[in-house]
């Protein structure tokens, strides 16, 4: 999987748990939680959302990797070893 | 609750869905006469102005005959729907009832007879708001579109690649096979929704600190042991089986519901009503504010795993605008948590007419007294608000303790 493809993934996932969010106007540096209002509740969607497109299981330990759109981005690839 | 029969043929009436509905405007049948339905099964969807609900039905049987069309707003036990058993349908069933309130007008029946069947049985489409506006913009049919999002809702990024690929075959073929009632007009959306729930809890909020005496109790414990177990469970669970802190919250309050029953259930006509199990309304913020807080039954018969299923569940429905009818059943107690916002203390307002409210704040580290010996520890607050009508603080402390030892001490922790 690209970088590329990697993030429309992680957008779309996002888009699932924040419909209402605007993901356009989204800072990939920036922290996700805070940008989007995320809970821990719409953390774990978000995680399984990404889950069911990439089998990935993501482990609680690792979800302060996903904080930002780019680092989430960069973790996912070195895990899906892409 | 909904329905009642007379003779061979029962009646499904506009239920109410949540103590502040007087009217509900069907938006959509999800299905037509001769469809089989079975208890349980999503039949109408339904805009009380705070969310547009699926209603689900209660009895299984076979649709006679669909009474309110969509776009029609009526009160609360107007018959919508005439159900039979689907044998002797000869005979026409009798004309519905009028219903207990005063309609604004009589509906008028829609014809009886079934709707072409065809690829799609229902008009509107499971989509989330943002999908719906995009592909308003974009000119694409939501129902050409496969869904991705949770329970197959339409996403926004669905539509937009439905748009790339282009105008799919025959939209003539689809406005064929639609059943004859499409969907209604859509009513409040978005800012007028917002307005509309902001309404409903401004009501409810004045109408909670006008009549009911609020006293306020606050409780801390030790978290370690619950995380500890939640952490290991995780561990061991695949992510979809994941685990939170709130199950175990609500799981807790069950337990503090069992110690003092008298802090769950409603005033009503000046005398307290028991609940008649532990039904919890769980608040969840909305972002660009409002709230809804769809309800969890029977708390103290369902496990941890359970909860946080329907938990997860709610809050996904929540988020899309569209909860169910059991979403929105009367609770008897209503939880608040304000620990993801970074509080660490809530008291919450009594939603009436419901005679308490409990509220978690953050679990922070803090020094923490044990045998003698200060540590660092994961630290939970725990309040209750109730109604000093119903209770005293001496019942409302037996029930905090309950609640925090619970919480503290998890079983198999």
């Amino acid at each position: 999987m690209t970088e590329a493809e990697i993030k429309a993934l992680l957008l779309e996932a996002l888009g699932e748990v924040a419909p209402e969010a605007d993901l356009a106007g989204l800072d990939p540096r920036e922290d996700l939680r805070e940008q989007l209002e995320i809970d821990s509740m719409d953390l774990l969607n978000f995680v399984i959302a990404v889950h069911r497109r990439t089998g990935a299981e993501i482990p609680e330990a690792d979800y302060p990797k996903l904080a930002s759109l780019d680092s989430a981005v960069a973790y996912l690839r070195a895990r899906l070893g892409a | 609750m909904s329905e009642f029969r007379t003779g061979a043929t029962s009646e499904f009436r506009m239920p109410s869905l949540g103590a502040d509905m007087d009217f509900g405007t069907v938006l959509e049948w999800r299905v037509a006469p001769g469809d089989r339905v079975a208890r349980g099964d999503v039949v109408v969807l339904v805009d009380t102005e705070k969310a547009e609900i699926e209603v689900e039905i209660w009895e299984s049987g076979v649709v006679e005959r669909i009474l309110v069309a969509p776009g029609q707003k009526v009160p609360v036990g107007t018959v919508l729907a005439t159900l039979g058993s689907g044998e002797a349908a000869a005979a026409p069933p009798p004309p519905a009832a009028p219903p207990a309130r005063e309609a604004p007008a009589a509906p008028a029946p829609l014809p009886a007879a079934p709707a072409p069947r065809g690829p799609a049985p229902s008009g509107r489409v499971h989509a989330t708001p943002l999908a719906r506006r995009i592909a308003e913009e974009l000119g694409v049919d939501l129902r050409r579109v496969a869904g991705t999002g949770i329970e197959g809702a339409v996403t926004a990024d669905d539509v937009r690649r439905a748009a790339a690929a282009g105008p799919g075959p025959a939209p003539a073929q689809l406005e064929a096979a639609a059943p004859a009632p499409a969907q209604a007009p859509r009513a409040a959306r978005g800012p007028e929704r917002l307005a509309a729930i902001r309404r409903r809890i401004a009501e409810g909020m004045e109408r909670s600190k006008r009549e009911i005496p609020h006293y306020y109790l606050e409780t801390s414990c030790d978290l370690s042991r619950a995380l500890a177990w939640l952490e290991a469970e995780n561990l061991r669970r695949p992510v979809t089986e994941r685990l939170l802190l709130a199950p175990l919250m609500l799981k807790a309050v069950a337990h503090g519901v069992a110690a003092a029953p008298e802090l769950s259930g409603h005033y009503v006509a000046d005398s307290f009503r028991p609940g008649s199990g532990v039904h919890l309304g769980v608040v969840i913020s909305l972002r660009g504010g409002g709230l809804l807080v769809p309800t969890l039954r029977d708390v103290d018969r369902k496990s941890i795993g359970e909860l946080m299923q329907e938990l997860r569940a709610a809050t996904a429905r929540a988020r899309q605008g569209t909860l169910r009818g059991a979403d929105v059943s009367e609770a008897t107690l209503t939880v608040t948590s304000l620990g993801d916002t970074g509080v660490e203390t809530v008291f919450g307002v009594i939603y009436p007419p419901q005679v308490a409210i409990v509220g978690f704040g953050r679990v922070t580290e803090r020094p923490w007294a044990e045998a003698g010996l200060v540590g660092a520890r994961p630290v939970l607050t725990a309040t209750l608000s109730a109604d000093h009508r119903v209770s005293d603080g001496q019942r409302g402390a037996r029930f905090l303790a309950a609640v925090a030892r619970a919480l503290c001490n998890p079983e198999g922790a």
